[in-house]
């Protein structure tokens, strides 16, 4: 007679494609904040200026960005004071490339620890994601900074009713990074020929994205191509993000939804994505 | 009934060898192909055995093939093995780091697994926090860890380095900090591969001590890999033999490291010079059982010898033949020379052939894996050659004592006097 035995775990060759487990995503939360504290402290561990450093990036972006694009090239920024208007969209843009770079090469930056210990995987992606929403916060604050100097200057912009979807946009752009990104690092485990397309297609991608234009000007300009970057989910996120705070830019229903959508697909094919590759990638990565 | 903790049926796995770049990709797709019309991956079926030392045509290895095999709960299993023959893959498929390729492991209670020490210490971070992320990466909620730390860092004894950063730690007192938070982690199941070589050997006694009380006292099962047999004979109860990917042999500890040391021995047990030195070489050695049988394994209350053939190329002065015993740790046991009861022998001696019959003093030596160390030369001065043979002591138990640990067997009567 079979005597069945309880067990509570098995380990397969193969398993369902949509078992994500997330359930010992949540088992291991303690971890995500305690990978999310030593980014933070190790970022300026030995340095003087410390978490001032966060500021130091996008306020000299800002400056560039302000001469060339302002000054030199003269792209029409829809009446805002150009520095404002860079560091809105620097502040955003940041934001989502950083989760996407740091989130292509997660499986390849921990090879060590995955080979040697299980923990489940998903737990890294998503502290980079939360990581980096620390810096972002950071960056945040320098916005406000700014945005309170040109208000009580008398600079022309007003905030809109949009500012309460910012959490929607916030969220958004940490799903798109992570999602894009998850898919990235799954794909490079085996081939890292995607990795170097990564390095210079997010600064490539930032042209295509709103970020030192408004979408406006580039209708305008290029009515033929504009469909380009309207189509990128990264605009409607960014012009619903400026149209908030700053009262500019083109904020449509539509455009937000199909960003909402796309993101959302990019992050179920990613989570599902990541999973399948996560079991093996320690043997070809 | 003793109750199942892991259960493994048919387990295997495959990895694929040589580089990965454009010329793998063909083969991918094929393999994706097979796969999509439902077939068996083509590349898979030609794979062979894990031999590492025999070249192949395929570029696919089995590095585990069809294992199976049951752990009951509260055991100690030592997994032993040549270098290669799957053991550290098991112990990976065991930690999930990596999936198996066909097959399937079932199991009741927490794995913690310690394939290395110290995974994702971060240097920058003080002890405190290194405990607390070390922790949780094996899987501690915070909580627990804040129960347990008193105890970890009394463990580890580190209690004045806490809050410094951990690149500033000796490497002894990282890897004591790191084998104590995961010795602390409360699992049912315990994997450790062979993380103890780092360390002194005090605190290796000491990790010993505390993996011993978690599978003795606690009642949890460990899973123990070591190529240091003396450390898996005291910690494990039974043992499995892996040689090539395949389970050759599962059952008490004792009978599985005696059979693992007659295996792969075996080889060792004599020496013939394949080219000659300048000053001299040995020619050939062999190991004889005290009846003249050729041999290396000796039960300890019989009297084995060693035959040796030398030769020297010129006349020398001060010259002599030694060897030295020692034990798996390379303790050394005793030494012993030609000279040591012929002192003339050190006087001019001629060029030639000589043979010489050495008695090897097995006497009260306990169970276990030798190394005679065979040297000739001129004393204290240059070394002609050096040669190495191995042998096993076999206790056959005499006087019913059972099995004893320690680096002698002795076994002597106790008088007890009238008072």
């Amino acid at each position: 007679m079979e005597h069945q035995e309880e067990y509570n775990w098995t380990i397969e060759a193969k398993t369902s494609l949509f078992d994500l487990k997330f359930s010992e995503v949540w088992a291991y939360r303690d971890l995500l904040w305690l990978l999310v504290r030593r980014d933070f402290v190790s970022f300026y561990k030995q340095t003087i200026l410390g978490p001032l450093w966060f500021f130091i990036q996008p306020l000299f972006t800002t400056i560039i960005f302000t001469f060339i694009f302002g000054n030199l090239a003269g792209i029409s920024t829809d009446g805002l004071p150009k520095p404002l208007f860079y560091m809105a969209g620097i502040t955003a843009w940041n934001y989502f490339a950083d989760c996407l770079t740091k989130t292509s090469t997660v499986f390849r930056d921990n090879a060590g620890i995955f080979g040697k210990v299980y923990f489940p995987r998903l737990i890294m992606p998503l502290s980079i994601v939360v990581s980096n929403l620390v810096r972002f916060g950071v960056q945040m604050i320098l916005f406000l900074i700014m945005m309170g100097y040109y208000y009580f200057t008398g600079a022309n912009f007003n905030i809109s009713w949009a500012i309460s979807l910012f959490p929607v946009v916030v969220i958004l752009m940490a799903l798109l990074g992570l999602g894009t990104g998850m898919i990235i690092s799954a794909l490079t485990t085996k081939y890292r020929d995607l990795a170097f397309l990564v390095g210079f297609g997010v600064q490539l991608l930032m042209y295509a994205t709103t970020v030192i234009y408004p979408l406006s000007e580039a209708v305008k300009k290029y009515p033929a191509y504009a469909w380009i970057i309207e189509y990128n989910p990264m605009t409607p996120i960014i012009e619903t993000f400026r149209y908030g705070f700053l009262g500019e830019g083109s904020f449509s229903w539509g455009g937000f939804g199909y960003a909402t959508l796309v993101t959302l697909l990019l992050l179920i094919f990613g989570t599902v994505i990541f999973n399948k590759v996560e079991r093996n990638f320690v043997d070809t990565v | 009934m003793s109750k199942i903790a892991i259960k493994a049926e048919n387990l295997s796995k495959a990895y694929q060898l040589g580089q990965i770049g454009t010329g793998t990709i063909s083969r991918d797709l094929e393999r994706w192909y097979a796969r999509l019309r439902g077939k068996e991956d083509p590349f898979l079926r030609i794979g062979e055995s894990n031999d590492q030392y025999s070249k192949s045509e395929s570029n696919v290895v089995w590095s585990l093939r069809d294992i199976s095999f049951e752990i009951e709960q509260g055991d100690a299993v030592g997994i032993i093995g040549r270098n290669g023959a799957g053991k550290s893959t098991l112990l990976k498929i065991l930690s999930k780091v990596t999936a198996p390729t066909t097959g399937k492991i079932s199991g009741k209670g927490r794995i913690a697994s310690l394939l290395e020490v110290g995974t994702g210490f971060h240097p920058e971070l003080s002890g405190r926090e290194n405990i607390f992320l070390n922790g949780a990466i094996l899987g501690m909620r915070k909580k627990e860890i804040q129960r347990k730390l008193e105890e970890i860092v009394d463990f580890a004894g580190i209690e004045r380095y806490l809050d410094t950063p951990v690149k500033r730690y000796s490497s002894g007192m990282y890897v004591r900090l790191a084998f104590a938070v995961a010795a602390h982690l409360e699992s049912e199941i315990l994997i450790v591969d062979e993380v103890l070589a780092v360390g002194d050997a005090e605190f290796q006694k000491k990790c010993l001590g505390k993996m011993g009380e978690v599978s003795k006292g606690e009642g949890r099962t460990v899973l123990f890999v070591s190529h240091n047999m003396a450390s898996v004979e005291q910690l494990c109860k039974k043992g499995i033999y892996l040689s090539n990917g395949k389970i050759k042999n599962a059952d008490n500890i004792n009978v599985i490291i005696d059979d693992y040391l007659n295996c792969e021995n075996a080889n060792t047990s004599s020496y013939e010079s394949k080219v000659d030195k300048k000053d001299g070489n040995f020619l050939k050695i062999d190991l004889f059982e005290e009846s003249g049988k050729k041999g290396n394994v000796f039960f300890n209350d019989t009297k084995p010898y060693l035959l040796i053939k030398y030769q020297l190329n010129e006349d020398v002065n001060n010259f002599n033949v030694g060897i030295i015993v020692s034990n798996s740790l390379n303790a050394n046991i005793y030494s012993s020379a030609d000279t040591d009861l012929n002192p003339s022998l050190t006087s001019l001696k001629k060029s030639g052939t000589y043979y010489v019959r050495v008695p090897l003093s097995v006497l009260n030596l306990n169970n276990g894996n030798y190394k005679i160390t065979l040297l000739m030369g001129i004393i204290n001065t240059t070394l002609f050659d050096e040669v190495s043979l191995d042998f096993t002591i076999q206790n056959n138990n005499y006087l019913n004592t059972g099995h004893r640990g320690g680096i002698l067997l002795n076994i002597v009567k106790w008088d007890y006097l009238p008072k």
